[in-house]
Formats: C-alpha cells, sequence, structure tokens
C-alpha cells in the first residue's frame, strides 16, 4: 500500500501514477523546488500500470486545471486526488492542453528557442502518441524527445 | 501574384519613397538579398543592413532580441535571414515594424515559395492541376518543402518525387500529403515519366549532406538534368530551380525553351515588390 509508504495529509494534493523517471520533471513543472508547504514524495514504488511510478504528496495546495495538465506531457497516466481532512474529496484525471507553453524544450537543436531567452510554445498535434509542433521552428518533438525546461533555461 | 505582374509591367514605382528598410542577412545569400535590394531600390526606398553577421554587432554576442529591437528603431520594414529555425517569426514578435522572412534556416523562405508560384502561373496559366516533380535534395531542401505546401492549397495537384533513398522526402510530408488525400508518386531516377510534368523543379544535390563521401559519389550524376531527356516533354513544361546550380542542369539545357530558372530569378524582385508594397499597406 502506497499509503503506509508514504505518509498521509491533511489537506492537500496527491499526485500519483507519475512514472518513476519522470518524477523529478513533474517537481520542476508544478514549480514545487520553491513551494513552502510541506512536501513528501515516493519513487520506484511497484505499479502494475507502469511497473515503476513515483507519486507526490503536497500540503496545502490545490493545482489550477492549467497548472496540472502542463504535466500530462511526461505523465499522461497521473491521477490527482484531492485531500481534505484527511478523506479523498474528488479524483482528477489529468488532460494534455491543445497549447504548451513555457514547459518542453524544442527537440530541433537549431530552433531559436534553443539560442535565445523566449518562452517555448507548442501546438499539440496529437495527444496520443504525444506530437509538439513548434510554433517557431514547426518542427515537431514527439513523445520520447520531451525535455522539460529548466527554469535555469530561461 | 496580381500585384506581381503590376510590378513586372511597370517596375519603377517609387511607393517607398521617404522610407528605410533593414536588410538583415546573418548569413550569407547572394540571390535572395540582391533581388530583395533591388525590389527595395526600384520601390525608392533607402536601404541599410549587412550582408554578414560578422560586419555586425552580432558577432559581440548580441542577441537577436536587442538587434532587430535597435533596427526597429532605424527601418520602416525589416527583411531578415538568419540561419536558426522560427527566427523570422520570433524577429516579427519584438520588432514594432514588419518583418519579411527572407530564409530562417532549413524552415521557410516563403517568398522563394511565392515566386515560385508566380513563375507556375505565368507559365502554365493556372495554379489548379498541376503535374510538378520535384528532384534532388527533398529531405534538407526547404523550397521544395514550402512549395509543397503551397501547391497542395489548389486544386489536384501531383507530386513526383525523384531523389536517392537518403535525401527522399520527409515523412512528414508525406503524411501532409496523404491527410490531405493528394496524390504523390516517389521514384529514385529521372526517367521518361517525365514526359508527364507540367513543372520540373530541379534542387541541389549537396555533397555535405552525405557522411560518407562514397555515398554522394554514387548519385551526384544520377540526378543531371541534360537536353536529351528532355524530347518527350509537354511543349509547355518548364524547369525551375531556385538557383545555385552546380551541375544538376547540365548548361546545354539552359538554351533549350523548357529551360526557365533565369527567368524564375528574375521573377523574384517582381514577386518582392509586391510582397514589400503588400505589407506596407502601399498597393
Amino acid at each position: 500500500m502506497d499509503s503506509l509508504q508514504v505518509s498521509a495529509i491533511k489537506d492537500g494534493t496527491v499526485i500519483d501514477h507519475i512514472p518513476a523517471s519522470r518524477l523529478f520533471d513533474v517537481m520542476s513543472i508544478l514549480n514545487l523546488h520553491s513551494c513552502q508547504e510541506m512536501i513528501t514524495f515516493g519513487t520506484n514504488l511497484d505499479s502494475k500500470l507502469l511497473g515503476k511510478k513515483g507519486i507526490i504528496k503536497v500540503a496545502n495546495r490545490f493545482f489550477l486545471d492549467n497548472e496540472i495538465d502542463k504535466i500530462a506531457l511526461i505523465a499522461p497516466n497521473a491521477k490527482l486526488n484531492i485531500i481534505k481532512n484527511y478523506e479523498v474529496v474528488e479524483k482528477r484525471l489529468v488532460e494534455i492542453p491543445d497549447t504548451i507553453v513555457s514547459v518542453a524544450k524544442c527537440f530541433n537543436p537549431k530552433c531559436i528557442t534553443n539560442h535565445e531567452t523566449i518562452p517555448t510554445k507548442f501546438m499539440v498535434v496529437s495527444k496520443k502518441p504525444i506530437e509538439l509542433k513548434c510554433m517557431f521552428c514547426e518542427k515537431i518533438t514527439t513523445e520520447d524527445e520531451v525535455v522539460i525546461k529548466n527554469d535555469r533555461d530561461e | 501574384m496580381d500585384l506581381a505582374a503590376d510590378f513586372e509591367n511597370n517596375p519603377n514605382q517609387k511607393l517607398l519613397r521617404g522610407k528605410v528598410v533593414a536588410t538583415l542577412f546573418f548569413e550569407p545569400s547572394t540571390r535572395t538579398r540582391l533581388s530583395f535590394e533591388t525590389a527595395i531600390n526600384r520601390l525608392g526606398g533607402r536601404i541599410i543592413g549587412f550582408s554578414d553577421s560578422s560586419s555586425s554587432s552580432v558577432s559581440k554576442g548580441e542577441t537577436l532580441h536587442d538587434t532587430i529591437r535597435m533596427v526597429s528603431n532605424y527601418a520602416d520594414l525589416i527583411v531578415m535571414r538568419h540561419p536558426l529555425e522560427g527566427s523570422a517569426r520570433y524577429a516579427s514578435q519584438v520588432a514594432s515594424v514588419p518583418v519579411i522572412n527572407a530564409g530562417d534556416g532549413a524552415n521557410q523562405h516563403p517568398s522563394q515559395t511565392l515566386l515560385d508560384m508566380y513563375s507556375i502561373i505565368k507559365t502554365q496559366g493556372r495554379l489548379d492541376n498541376i503535374n510538378i516533380f520535384m528532384v534532388g535534395d527533398l529531405k534538407y531542401g526547404r523550397t521544395v518543402h514550402s512549395l509543397l505546401q503551397a501547391l497542395s492549397e489548389f486544386k489536384n495537384p501531383i507530386f513526383n518525387f525523384i531523389a536517392p533513398p537518403k535525401l527522399a522526402m520527409p515523412m512528414e510530408y508525406k503524411r501532409f500529403l496523404d491527410q490531405k488525400g493528394i496524390k504523390y508518386f516517389e521514384h529514385t531516377e529521372i526517367t521518361d515519366i517525365i514526359s508527364e510534368a507540367d513543372i520540373i523543379y530541379m534542387t541541389r544535390v549537396q555533397k555535405e549532406r552525405f557522411s560518407d563521401p562514397m555515398e554522394y559519389e554514387k548519385v551526384k550524376n544520377v540526378y543531371i538534368l541534360r537536353n536529351k531527356m528532355l524530347t518527350n516533354t509537354k511543349p509547355t513544361m518548364k524547369i525551375l530551380h531556385p538557383l545555385p546550380r552546380v551541375n544538376e542542369i547540365h548548361t546545354d539545357v539552359d538554351n533549350n525553351p523548357h529551360a526557365y530558372y533565369f527567368t524564375q530569378a528574375k521573377n523574384g524582385v517582381f514577386t518582392r515588390q509586391a510582397i514589400i508594397s503588400h505589407i506596407m499597406g502601399l498597393k
């Protein structure tokens, strides 16, 4: 049971079913490194769906749809449990938005976004498998090629 | 297209009098730069700019952002070529004046496409039902990619691609045609099939695209168009080439009535006059 491996929270959000290899990317996208609330996470937990999965619990944080949907790029099976007073009051799946801004890097090394300080912008041309069309160089970045932008890239 | 025809009939129209146009060529280009500068001169505009980034502050480490912001303060219009893809679109977001893309890396070269389209309509009298043969480097050649997309906007085009497998038309463009239900055929040699062509669009097979020089040696002479290959072609068929040519069109074709590439380059000036005056709202 995951709940025994990672301690419970009273109020907040649990993000489950994150591929273990993408756990830190998810934390980066959600800017959790600057979050002052209590955060617990576990990784390499057994998962029937993913083999190995990660889980993040953030106390007293409730994410907006447009914040959380950004993680769909790298964790399309992620599930959110909204916790209030130790009870799950809502479950949500993530959904890939139609445009992705300032989250991923363009795969094309000759794209201007990899050479100047520019927020990247992609149009999602396919949601399964994920294919992103760069709004600058027009090249396609596929699911396997998605690299998450760090704040340091800005 | 109508505007380009208007400028062809009357090239010296001083619509840009009193205006300054910046031509920023971050990488060298002979034809495109001269063609744009001729167009600007014929429109009566003044030109500032550079023809190589080594002679600009880019060589001191200035960002494209800063160069464009600065030049926006000086000029009424920016024409730019840049080796990075998406650079022109980014510049247009930064600039306070219009920006014309004169080529951004391997991405787009829209003024070339418009002059290709003008050359097609001028010689064929139509843009619908064009059977076009694209020959040479179809993988990296941005002109063929842009022209493919532009012709796909018209009725019933047929595309024939002739290229070595290593330089074949990329999957994304073939998928684009599939999605639009447009017919295309792939070949690896120039054969009698070119008798069906309305347009033969030649491109250079560039040695530097091959990691193995032997591969280049094997294909370099397969894609040379010669006069004797043109005996059964349609009388109205024209040969286009974005130039510069190396050896892919033998010089014995130059005086053949099917050869159109030098006139095509001339059409570039009229087309660019049309683009500039349209963007500036002058005509």
